[in-house]
């Protein structure tokens, strides 16, 4: 198709193909553009607007311009960066951790031949729990008074309070984020592999390919659209780990994400414009998580297609 | 051969204990009684004499508030997810398929939408929200879900429709199907396991959202399960009714067990066997 369109597009603007290419495309992808912008542009530009005054929803007429002062209060602010400080450590821990592991379960899933339904049921398990459930789960697992892990873990003293301080409080809500994401990671991983061809893999095989060969250079490879897939969504929606913080420690002993600091702000505090401060400056720094990550795969979705 | 096979069948014991494990533990907690709760009750099963029977599970379901967020959990969760998914596969299919002015920029967006942190949106909303009269409705939850998911879903979607043979659909339009026929006949049937896993993402996150659930509604009129469930422990952290809250927590979890058996068949079918190979 693109080998007709590409050289007439190239002489007298389009050919009567390609328009009509075009204007079936932006037919088919209107009904996703006009949902996705009707519940973020306005509020996001409402969140910009707002994040330039002084104001608290108990006291509306007080509200006062202040241009970039909320900014100044928050940057400047050491508890700003102790939350970007922790949640980064949330994103990146976690992932990692995920990544690996949901690669394995990903290869197990792929080769195993008898029980698929009951594996593939139990993987989808995790996933389909909602968070706050599984937070409540491991919460009440890492409680001294009703949990089980003081009891199992041989070198933690029967009484130790995991959300007593912050290192073991970050650990506990990492488990349960670990726990209940891997599936996710797995699954998005086994759909790549089942595109990555079995002749492929069977021909290095021949040429004498170890099997770390067969993984690093031709498995992996072939499968970087859904890694890369899987990383983003995963790596984003750690970000902004909210559910798990706020049913586990509420964000005491500093467990706080930057996203729990944004509500707080908003819904608990009122303090509208500074929330809306905070929202912004959380929205450009996972703007830049993102960017990073995208760049570190190479990856074009649009070029994708002559891949 | 023999070494494969060992790792693989240890592979699955250690993902079923991944997964069950903390299932089982919800599960074996919501039958500790209250009494055993307070006074403190360590370890995996209820103590002698410590066991609750079925009592937590009848207090739970009597109570009106939990029922009515089931119900709405259900049918809100369903809605979004029949929705997202169509409108995603015919944003997929142009996105994998076409040349068309303005892909890039739906990518775009679709990028932003995906990483927006939700809980900035909720100030905002809830404005607009009250000001339209969608807000504590249906209506209400299910647009922002579809909103966030539809990037999920097309990414997704958009994924495994360029892995999918197109030289099929060009063969069957040389055999005379129009470019609708060779969608509907050819590409239909080829993307349905990529549909299927779509689908079950984003049901998914709809059923998981907390932040729109604890900000856009108010009474149970639409109050989804998960809010439901963190008003029902009130709000110190550090005094909850375990014991009940864990058998809400598994009367929740049904509901995804009995979806994820109707999927799963669908994607065992699909989603590693390739379409083309059977």
């Amino acid at each position: 198709m693109s080998a007709v369109a590409a050289p007439a597009k190239r002489r007298s603007g389009m050919s009567e193909r390609a328009r009509a290419e075009n204007r079936l495309g932006q037919k088919l992808v209107a009904p996703a553009i006009v949902l996705m912008l009707l519940v973020t542009a306005f509020p996001m530009l409402r969140a910009i607007y707002l994040s330039t005054f002084d104001y608290a929803l108990t006291a509306p007429e007080e509200r006062q311009f202040i241009g970039l002062s909320n900014y100044l209060t928050a940057l400047t602010d050491p508890l700003f960066w102790q939350t970007t400080g922790v949640t980064v450590l949330y994103m990146v821990v976690t992932v990692t951790i995920e990544l690996v592991i949901g690669f394995i379960f990903a290869m197990v899933m792929h080769r195993v031949v008898f029980a698929r339904g009951v594996i593939r049921t139990s993987i989808l398990v995790p996933y389909g729990i909602i968070t706050v459930v599984s937070g409540f789960a491991w919460q009440f697992a890492f409680s001294f008074q009703n949990g089980f892990v003081n009891g199992w873990l041989p070198f933690v003293g029967d009484d130790f309070n995991w959300f007593g301080q912050t290192g073991s409080a970050v650990v506990a809500i990492m488990v349960s984020e670990i726990w209940k994401t891997t599936p996710f990671m797995s699954l998005l991983l086994l759909a790549g592999l089942a595109q990555v061809s079995d002749d492929m893999i069977e021909a290095a095989k021949v040429d004498g390919a170890t099997w770390t060969q067969r993984l690093t250079k031709v498995i992996l490879p072939n499968m970087r659209a859904a890694i890369m897939v899987a990383v983003l969504f995963r790596a984003l929606d750690a970000y902004r780990i909210f559910d798990n913080i706020f049913v586990m420690t509420s964000g005491a002993v500093r467990t706080e994400s930057i996203s729990f600091l944004t509500y707080r702000q908003t819904i608990e505090q009122f303090q509208l414009g500074m929330g809306s401060a905070l929202s912004v400056l959380l929205f450009l720094s996972v703007l830049v998580v993102a960017f990073l990550i995208v760049r570190l795969f190479r990856v074009d979705l649009a070029q994708a297609r002559q891949g | 051969m023999m070494k494969n096979r060992v790792g693989t069948i240890i592979g699955c014991l250690l993902i079923l204990v991944w997964c069950l494990l903390p299932v089982a533990w919800i599960i074996s907690l919501s039958f500790k009684s209250e009494a055993a709760i307070t006074n403190g009750s360590p370890g995996f099963f209820p103590a002698d004499g410590g066991g609750a029977g079925w009592d937590n599970y009848v207090a739970v379901w009597d109570n009106e508030q939990f029922r009515r967020a089931i119900f709405n959990s259900i049918g809100i969760s369903l809605i979004a997810t029949l929705l997202s998914v169509i409108v995603a596969t015919l944003a997929a299919y142009a996105i994998a398929r076409l040349e068309f002015r303005g892909k890039k920029a739906v990518l775009t967006i679709a990028l932003a939408i995906a990483m927006f942190p939700v809980v900035s949106l909720v100030g905002p909303l809830f404005d607009m929200w009250r000001a339209i009269g969608l807000y504590d409705t249906w209506p209400g939850l299910i647009i922002p879900y579809m909103s966030f998911t539809l990037p999920l879903a097309i990414w997704t979607l958009s994924a495994f429709f360029r892995e999918i043979p197109w030289e099929l659909e060009q063969a069957a339009q040389v055999d005379g199907a129009t470019s609708w026929q060779a969608f509907r006949k050819v590409i239909v049937p080829l993307a349905a396991p990529g549909v299927f896993t779509a689908a079950i993402l984003t049901f998914f996150f709809a059923w998981n959202d907390f932040v729109f659930g604890i900000s856009l509604t108010s009474t149970e009129n639409a109050r989804p399960i998960p809010a439901s469930l963190s008003f029902f422990v009130g709000a110190d952290p550090f005094n909850r009714p375990a014991s009940l809250l864990a058998a809400g927590a598994v009367i929740a979890t049904i509901p995804i067990i009995v979806i994820v058996l109707i999927f799963q068949r669908k994607i065992v079918a699909g989603l590693t066997s390739g379409a083309v190979k059977g």
